[in-house]
C-alpha cells in the first residue's frame, strides 16, 4: 500500500485519546475524531493501543481486512505499510489495528517511538486510541503525545479517573520529562451528556466537570442513539447519518485543528409520554 | 394505579450537586498526594498518642480511637480516649 506524499510537509501531531475509566467512549471518539480530521483534508492515521482487546478495527468497520498489526510492526514481522489499512470511505485515513493475542509487553517505548516517527513523515495527525486504565498500555499510548483528549462521562468515577490521567499526562510523558518542551495540551471531551437530566439536577453540568478537572473543553457529545448505531454498522459517527452526536464531534474536530467554534450543547429529543410508558424512560 | 404514580413521581433531591461536592473533596485530597501518606500517618499518630498517655495512665491500645473527617474547607481529627475509672477519679 502506498501513501502518496503531498507537497506540504506533514504536521505529524500525535494526539492520545484517553480516559482512565473504561467504557466512556475512547474508541468511539478515536474513530469519530480521526474520520473528522480526514474529512477536513488532513492525512490521518488512528492507532489501536489496546493490545489484547482490540476494538478500533470493528468500530472503523475494517475488522475483516486486518492482516498485519501494530505488534507485528514493532516486532519486525511486517513493515508499517503492510499493516496500515486504508479506510474505504476516506482516502486520507488509515487505521493501524492491534493484535488480540500477543502479550501486552510487546509495546516497548522504543518500538512505539520508531513507528510514530515513521508515521510522522507521512501523516498530519496520529490519533492514539488508549486502552482503559493507567497501566503499561495506557502509558505507552500517552508517552509521545503532543496533545491529549481526555474522554469523560459526567459521572463521579469517570471524573475521578480522568483527574488521575491528567496527573499522569503532566508527569509521565516525554514532554513532561524534557525541560524545554511545552507540556502535553490536555482537553476534555464530555460524552454521554444528557441535557434533560442536567436540567433536572440529576447530572453534573459541563461547568461542574470543568471546574473540577480544570482543563479546557474540547466538546460535549450528547447521549445519542446515533452512537450505538454507528458502531453497530462499523462507521465513525461523523460519517454516519446526521445526528446531534455527529454535529458535536464535527465541532470538536474543528476546535482540535484550531478553529473557534461556539460551544453548542444539544439534547436528543425528550422521550414523549408514549415512549416513556413503553420503557424508554431513562 | 401504577400509571398515575409514575407520572406524578416526586423529584428526587439533586444528586448532581452531591456528586460534585464529593468529587471536589476527594480530588483535593488525592491531588495533594495524601491518599497514601494519610494512611501512614494516622496509625503512627494513634501510637504516639497512646504512648504519651501511657506515660501517665495505664491504658490499652484499643482505648484510643482516632477518626478523620474530611470536609470541604476543614478537616477534623477526632480522638477519643477511654480512661480507666480509677485514673479518672484520682
Amino acid at each position: 500500500m502506498s501513501i502518496e506524499l503531498k507537497e506540504k510537509p506533514p504536521l505529524g501531531r500525535v494526539i492520545v485519546i484517553t480516559s482512565g475509566k473504561g467504557g466512556v467512549g475512547k474508541t468511539t471518539s478515536s474513530a469519530a475524531i480521526s474520520a473528522g480530521l480526514a474529512q477536513q483534508g488532513f492525512r490521518t492515521v488512528v492507532i489501536d493501543f489496546d493490545v489484547g482487546l482490540r476494538n478500533l478495527d470493528m468500530t472503523m468497520g475494517c475488522e475483516r481486512r486486518v492482516v498485519f498489526d501494530f505488534i507485528n510492526v514493532i516486532q519486525g514481522d511486517a513493515r508499517l505499510k503492510q499493516a496500515l489499512i486504508r479506510d474505504k470511505r476516506l482516502d486520507n485515513l488509515c487505521i493501524l489495528p492491534t493484535s488480540q493475542t500477543r502479550d501486552k509487553n510487546a509495546l516497548t517505548k522504543e518500538g512505539v517511538e520508531k513507528v510514530l516517527d515513521e508515521l510522522k513523515q507521512e501523516f498530519d495527525y496520529i490519533i492514539c486510541d488508549s486502552p482503559a486504565g493507567i497501566e503499561h498500555g495506557a502509558q505507552m499510548a500517552m508517552y509521545f503525545a503532543d496533545e491529549a483528549v481526555v474522554v469523560t462521562n459526567p459521572e463521579v468515577s469517570s471524573v475521578r479517573d480522568s483527574d488521575r490521567v491528567l496527573g499522569l499526562l503532566s508527569s509521565q510523558t516525554l514532554r513532561a520529562e524534557s525541560k524545554d518542551a511545552a507540556p502535553v495540551k490536555a482537553q476534555v471531551l464530555l460524552t454521554r451528556h444528557d441535557k434533560a437530566r442536567v436540567e433536572s439536577g440529576e447530572m453534573m453540568t459541563v461547568e461542574d466537570v470543568l471546574e473540577i478537572l480544570a482543563v479546557p473543553l474540547l466538546g460535549v457529545i450528547p447521549e445519542s442513539q446515533a452512537i450505538l448505531r454507528a458502531s453497530n454498522i462499523g462507521t465513525p459517527v461523523v460519517l454516519d447519518q446526521p445526528s446531534a452526536a455527529r454535529r458535536a464531534y464535527e465541532d470538536a474536530v474543528s476546535r482540535l485543528i484550531g478553529n473557534e467554534v461556539e460551544m453548542r450543547i444539544e439534547g436528543e429529543r425528550r422521550p414523549n409520554l408514549l415512549n416513556r410508558l413503553f420503557g424508554r424512560a431513562s | 394505579m401504577s400509571f398515575f404514580n409514575f407520572a406524578r413521581k416526586p423529584r428526587r433531591p439533586k444528586s448532581a450537586q452531591t456528586a460534585k461536592d464529593r468529587l471536589q473533596i476527594l480530588l483535593a485530597h488525592e491531588r495533594s498526594g495524601g491518599g497514601t501518606a494519610e494512611n501512614d500517618y494516622l496509625p503512627l499518630l494513634q501510637r504516639d498518642i497512646v504512648a504519651a498517655i501511657r506515660k501517665h495512665v495505664p491504658i490499652a491500645e484499643d482505648d484510643v480511637e482516632v477518626r478523620m473527617e474530611r470536609g470541604d474547607k476543614m478537616s477534623s481529627l477526632e480522638i477519643n480516649i477511654e480512661l480507666p475509672r480509677s485514673a479518672a477519679s484520682s
